[in-house]
């Protein structure tokens, strides 16, 4: 039986990987990108990217998931999504994609605003451009004092994956519920946390290698 | 022909006049010091010949090229880049870059820049730079791990790698304990004569006169008085100048 639950709650823990590494992925790069547009120098565009990331941050994320999956649906009455677990999926990727950039937005902007001002005088007047400043002297240095808050992020996504069963996506916790209703015991359900204590135990060794890898500068 | 002319440069922050009418010229090869007190905008005079400022007025010419005209105002960001490169700027806070070695931090922009060289002349040309700085043996070491002093150098040198027409120096040693100032000022000496053009926004009295052509004290953001040591420093004709210089011999 064990062995059995074990098989099973892995093929739930897939569908948990996938919504996270996908999250990852694109939620990073779009990130970057708010967070140049909550700096912006004018009001008509930070305004409304900072109302944005007061919405998204200021809702708990299982209502975005509802929002967003059946609000097409509701609002404009079209199946944005397209039917069955792709669907699902796609709407659970969307959400999370967008609630998770912005909060990364906000980490790149106080990393990118606690840089020192000599630091952009120093590339000015040495003759650099205003991209290879940023990517020759600021971004390394942002990555380095970032790394701690967006670990917790990404270890929280971790976890965070769980909500998207609100709209049926399928991934552990809804694997391991299974069990209750279908052979009537409860430690499958009990036993998923293993699987994301020691994700998230690999995911802290990761971090701390990359904080070690950076700490060769201060 | 001068290697620069300032003329009639005024800046004002919000509603406060900081360059009241700034002019003055100075020849290749010469060491100028600007010394006053705090407030008197020197050091915002610097930070205008390098477009760290904008002036709100008046114009500035590197060997007779009419550089920056405020009435005509800056062109674009490449324009700007392209003039600055006439002037080196060495900060007060050093403001190397930390994740670069020192070698990486003298040869980054030259790199960047190409200029037809190779990279193997840019990197020869920046151990030759650091030897120069007496900091040969400390070029594969990163910012962090280098005393205060030594940082100025890495930044001397970083300043110098791009050839500029005219050095700038902005309090130098401010950030510095008293012992590490003198290497420091040890090297800008040395650079001093070997007809570096120089500008050095200072409050070492005593060095300033050593090692300077001429002097230029500043208060309330004009020219109170320019000359050369002897004249300002030794037998300074404003009232203003020997108050300043008064706090220092006392």
């Amino acid at each position: 039986m064990f062995t059995t639950v074990t098989l099973s709650l892995f093929e739930g823990f897939l569908g948990t990987l996938k919504l996270f590494a996908l999250t990852l992925l694109f939620a990073l790069p779009l990130g970057l990108i708010i967070s140049f547009g909550s700096m912006h120098k004018s009001i008509i565009v930070r305004g409304p990217i900072r109302f944005i990331i007061w919405i998204v941050r200021g809702t708990p994320l299982m209502l975005q998931l509802l929002i967003i999956f059946y609000g097409p649906g509701i609002f404009l009455g079209t199946n944005l999504w397209g039917a069955g677990d792709g669907g699902r999926f796609t709407a659970a990727l969307v959400a999370f994609v967008f609630n998770y950039a912005c909060y990364f937005s906000e980490i790149f902007r106080g990393g990118i605003q606690s840089i020192p001002k000599g630091q952009y005088e120093a590339a000015a007047v040495l003759g650099l451009t205003k991209t290879q400043t940023f990517f020759k002297i600021v971004l390394l240095q942002v990555v380095k004092r970032i790394v701690p808050p967006i670990s917790n992020e990404v270890i929280t996504l971790v976890k965070d994956t769980s909500l998207a069963r609100v709209i049926a996506f399928y991934e552990i916790i809804w694997e391991g519920e299974r069990f209750i209703k279908s052979a009537g015991i409860i430690w499958p359900l009990f036993y998923t946390g293993a699987f994301y204590l020691i994700f998230s135990g690999l995911l802290t060794l990761l971090f701390g290698y990359i904080e070690k890898k950076l700490s060769y500068f201060k | 022909m001068s290697i620069l002319e300032v003329n009639n440069i005024k800046k004002k922050f919000d509603n406060t006049e900081v360059l009241k009418d700034i002019s003055f010229s100075m020849e290749k090869g010469q060491t100028l010091s600007i010394i006053g007190s705090s407030g008197s905008g020197k050091t915002t005079l610097l930070r205008c010949l390098n477009f760290l400022e904008t002036p709100d007025e008046g114009t500035i010419s590197v060997n007779g090229n009419l550089l920056y005209d405020a009435a005509v105002g800056h062109g674009k960001d490449a324009d700007i880049r392209e003039k600055r490169l006439h002037f080196g700027m060495v900060f007060q806070q050093f403001n190397l870059f930390p994740q670069y070695t020192a070698l990486e931090n003298v040869i980054l922009a030259p790199k960047l820049e190409g200029r037809g060289k190779s990279a193997e002349e840019i990197i020869e040309n920046g151990k030759v730079l650091l030897d120069k700085m007496g900091l040969y043996d400390r070029m594969n070491n990163y910012p962090h791990q280098l005393s205060g002093g030594q940082q100025q150098r890495v930044a001397i040198a970083r300043a110098l790698a791009l050839q500029p027409d005219i050095l700038c120096f902005d309090e130098p040693t401010s950030a510095l304990d008293p012992e590490l100032t003198g290497e420091v000022l040890k090297v800008i000496k040395e650079l001093a004569s070997q007809h570096t053009t120089m500008i050095i926004v200072t409050h070492e009295i005593s060095f300033a006169k050593d090692v300077s052509d001429e002097i230029i004290f500043m208060d309330g953001g004009v020219i109170a008085e320019q000359g050369t040591p002897a004249q300002v420093i030794d037998n300074p004709a404003n009232e203003r100048t020997r108050q300043f210089l008064s706090n220092y011999n006392g």
